[in-house]
């Protein structure tokens, strides 16, 4: 069985490497940017040099860190660690600045209720900040994971096969049928990325439904 | 590896010359700049528009969130293979490109200018018009130097990722500093490809690093504390 | 002259905000629009500058129907301050003076030099010019409004709640101003405001509005006090009008000779309280003679308790009475003291003053 010319094992595979590339970077990021962005907001004089620091990483085109990574890192140019290692980098760039701001749209008086609870700063973060700031966060994380799967792509260019493959081998062979048909599956897996953390977002955040009924 | 790498960034005869460094540099910035503009055009006239009338903004919103999702390999590449046949000589490369450049930069500058107008204080936009301020006047006195901070935010972003899809397009012919990295691999010589990287980089965060100056001279400090 | 003709808006939902509405705010004078919440304040405020359309009727200014004319240029004559002052935050405090000016095509310096003059008249002289609206506060971001609305030289100026969002106590400063502002330049001022106290305080004629839009009553604030058209005005109006109506009435009290005594000076014997005043005559405190020892000094002094004005109101004369901790009010001529009042005696004139509504002028509840 194939679609436009393309075997519907190789669509099968190529989705797969496309949402780990995309998806694991995600995880990461998201787990390094809590405690950067809790740095930021804590540490006030943090808060410049880490949001710039970031924005900087942001400028950087993708096939040029897709290419510089592997001479910074070692690692061969055709090894998938490369793109993994640069879209954690997109994704930590995107929501540290996320994070901190998600984390200081906590109201004062709740921090300060927790405070007065005995809470430790650390356990007020994760029992009563980072809950509250999901829906910042989680906004922050959409944003990151459609351009994720958009910008993993092209790393078909320096041979790391997903589903860009699809437009380099399409381009090769002058036909439309890959090229198309990668294009729906890339911008289908975005809007299921998307879906599933507004899904998990919804499940995190029982009381924001609660609050505004109709 | 590095050291090959600064081999290739020094040795004058990689800079000089019609394919050398400066020639693609400055080629890379025509176009990025050419597709700005021509983006711009398009795109500030109808977020001033939107934002000025509050008409059409869901389609403001959507478009450019779901442009984000749109991976700019795979539309080059459609672009190029449909064009391909109509056109000749080095318009075949460079106008596919640029139509991609320019549909690609409009969500986040037509997104920017909407937010921007939309985002002025209502009262200072009815105090303009109660003090006897024509349309134009408070379109030209309020509203866009209101919006100038949320104007370069998406023109900055507009431009990265035309930097970023040109540099791509070196795939398909286009002249650029991309072309190192392309033909880099495709001679399988490393410090070309990083060499070509790393300006890359440099273009990006220079044009960027600029483009905030300009913003900081452009944009009133009575708004920086907004921001 | 502004006169409202006939005015009714209907809104494209079918709302009528304003029905029927017909009143004359005199020229050099303030007319005060005031009433319950979407009673149509605004609306009638705004189709005066033709923010707002009317549906039907005209409203003229100094006999010149304001639709025959370019709304632009009909609004830069008008100075009209909206509700949140709405300044420009791009712009310098003097830059968002400077607009109306410069939308009149005014040479730079004569705008710059009007600017800063108007910045003066409200209290925001020197180095306020040069900041941004984002480095004032809501009282001072208030005060630019007005001073971006006087500087025109309009001869007209609408002003949309000015002092809501100031706290009380500088409201009262600002008003005050406010009114001296209006007495020295005689602008024709109309007026929003939801507060009956404020539109007595500053109004030369009350417009009151009810729901939907229709005039209730339209009156001096003396008038309107007195003599409440009906149920509506005067539940509007509040059941402590009694006492509010006393600002208008004026009567002779007898005034009682005090012998003051003044700073440094040692208590000989006499009565428990002594007035002390300043070598120009002026009322300075009271002191309490078993509290003193040595010679009078500037910490004997107890201070409080307002003064009444010679001729002035009744609510002045009473006000004096019952806040001075000696019992005797002090009333003064000019700053200098003119004898004191006895609250009994202004209590019995107020009784004895013709009372137009038949009510018990003070209270229970009334403040003492
Ligand atoms: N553009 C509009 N379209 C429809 N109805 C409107 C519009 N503007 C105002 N209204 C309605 O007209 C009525 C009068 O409104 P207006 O703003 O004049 O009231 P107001 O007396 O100023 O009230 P407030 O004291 O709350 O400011 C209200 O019922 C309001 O809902
Ligand atoms: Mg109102």
């Amino acid at each position: 069985m194939s679609v436009w010319g393309v075997p519907l094992g190789e669509v099968w595979s190529l989705t797969l490497d496309h949402i780990y590339l995309a998806g694991l970077p995600l995880l990461i990021g998201l787990l390094l940017a809590i405690p950067l962005g809790w740095a930021a907001l804590t540490r006030r004089w943090l808060y410049g040099p880490l949001i710039a620091g970031t924005g900087l990483l942001y400028t950087i085109p993708s096939l040029a860190l897709f290419i510089l990574l592997p001479g910074i890192l070692g690692t061969q140019i055709l090894d998938p660690v490369n793109v993994l290692v640069a879209m954690t980098l997109y994704t930590v760039a995107l929501l540290t600045r996320t994070v901190a701001d998600g984390l200081s749209s906590v109201p004062n008086h709740v921090r300060q209720a927790a405070t007065a609870m005995g809470y430790s700063p650390l356990r007020r973060l994760v029992a009563v900040e980072l809950p509250l700031a999901v829906p910042v966060i989680s906004a922050g994380l959409r944003v990151a994971a459609v351009s994720n799967v958009s910008i993993v792509s092209v790393a078909a260019l320096v041979g790391v096969s997903q589903l860009g493959t699809l437009f380099t081998d399409g381009f090769n062979r002058n036909a439309m049928g890959p090229i198309v048909l990668g294009v729906i599956a890339s911008v289908t897996l975005a809007v299921l990325f998307d879906v599933l953390i507004l899904g998990v977002t919804k499940v995190l955040t029982p009381w924001q439904t609660a609050g505004r009924s109709a | 590896m590095i050291s090959l790498v600064g081999e290739w960034l020094t040795d004058p005869a990689n800079w000089s010359g019609a394919r050398g460094i400066w020639a693609q540099l400055v080629t890379h910035l025509q176009l990025s700049f050419l597709a700005l503009f021509l983006a711009a055009l398009i795109a500030v006239p109808l977020g001033l528009y939107i934002g000025h009338t509050g008409r059409g903004r869901v389609v403001v919103v959507n478009l450019a969130g779901g442009f984000r999702a749109v991976p700019s390999l795979g539309v080059l590449f459609i672009a190029v293979l449909l064009l391909l046949p109509r056109l000749s000589g080095e318009a075949a490369f460079v106008v596919p490109s640029v139509i991609v450049l320019v549909v690609l930069a409009i969500p986040p500058v037509l997104s920017g200018v909407y937010a921007g107008v939309q985002q002025v204080d209502p009262a200072a936009r009815d105090a303009a018009r109660g003090m006897g301020m024509t349309g134009g006047q408070v379109l030209t006195q309020v509203e866009i130097p209101c919006a100038l901070p949320l104007i370069f935010s998406g023109l900055r972003s507009a431009m990265l990722q035309i930097i970023a899809t040109a540099t791509i397009a070196a795939v398909v012919g286009l002249g650029g500093l991309g072309r190192f990295l392309i033909d880099g691999q495709a001679t399988r010589d490393y410090a070309e490809m990083a060499g070509g990287a790393l300006l890359v980089a440099g273009l990006a965060l220079t044009v960027d690093f600029v483009f905030g100056l300009a913003q900081r001279l452009v944009v009133s400090p009575g708004l920086a504390r907004a921001e | 002259m502004i006169r409202f003709d006939g005015v009714t808006k209907r809104f494209e939902d079918g709302t009528v905000a304003v029905d029927d509405l017909s009143f004359e705010a005199p020229a050099g004078k303030i007319t005060v629009l005031v009433g319950p919440s979407g009673c149509g304040k605004t609306t009638s405020l705004r189709m005066i500058n033709r923010m707002i359309e009317p549906s039907e009727g005209s409203i003229l200014i100094d006999g010149t129907d304001t639709g025959s004319l370019a709304p632009a240029e009909l609004r830069r004559g008008i100075g009209y301050v909206i509700q949140h002052a709405g300044l420009f935050p791009h712009r310098t405090v003097l830059s968002n003076v400077m607009t109306v000016p410069s939308l009149l095509k005014w040479d730079k310096k004569r705008a710059r030099d009007r600017a800063l003059e108007v910045l003066e008249l409200v209290g925001l002289g020197g180095d306020y010019a040069k900041r941004y609206p984002g480095q004032l506060s809501g009282g001072q971001q208030q005060r630019v409004g007005v001073a971006r609305a006087l500087a025109g030289d309009p001869s007209v100026m609408l002003m949309d709640e000015p002092f809501s969002a100031i706290d009380p106590v500088v409201r009262e400063g600002l008003q005050d101003e406010f009114l001296k502002l209006q007495e020295a330049l005689g602008t024709t001022i109309v007026m929003v405001t939801h507060d009956i106290d404020e539109a007595i305080k500053l109004g030369d004629r009350i417009a009151v509005l009810r729901q939907g839009g229709r005039l209730a009553q339209f009156s001096s604030p003396d008038d309107l006090l007195a003599h409440p058209a009906d149920d509506f005005v005067a539940s509007f109006v509040g059941r402590d009008r009694g006492y509010r109506a006393l600002s208008f009435k004026t009567a002779e009290v007898p005034i009682h000779h005090e012998a003051p005594v003044r700073l440094g000076d040692r208590l000989g014997p006499g009565e428990e309280w002594r007035l002390v005043v300043d070598d120009a005559g002026a009322p300075l405190g009271w002191v309490h003679a078993d509290e003193v020892t040595g010679p009078l000094s500037a910490t004997d002094l107890q201070l409080g308790g307002t003064l009444a004005t010679l001729g002035g109101s009744l609510r002045g004369y009473l006000d004096a009475a019952l806040s001075s901790p000696s019992g005797r009010g002090v009333v003064v001529e000019g700053a200098e003291l003119a004898g004191t009042v006895r609250p009994d005696e202004v209590l019995h004139v107020i009784q004895a003053a013709p009372r137009a509504t038949g009510e018990t002028i003070l209270s229970p509840e009334e403040p003492a």
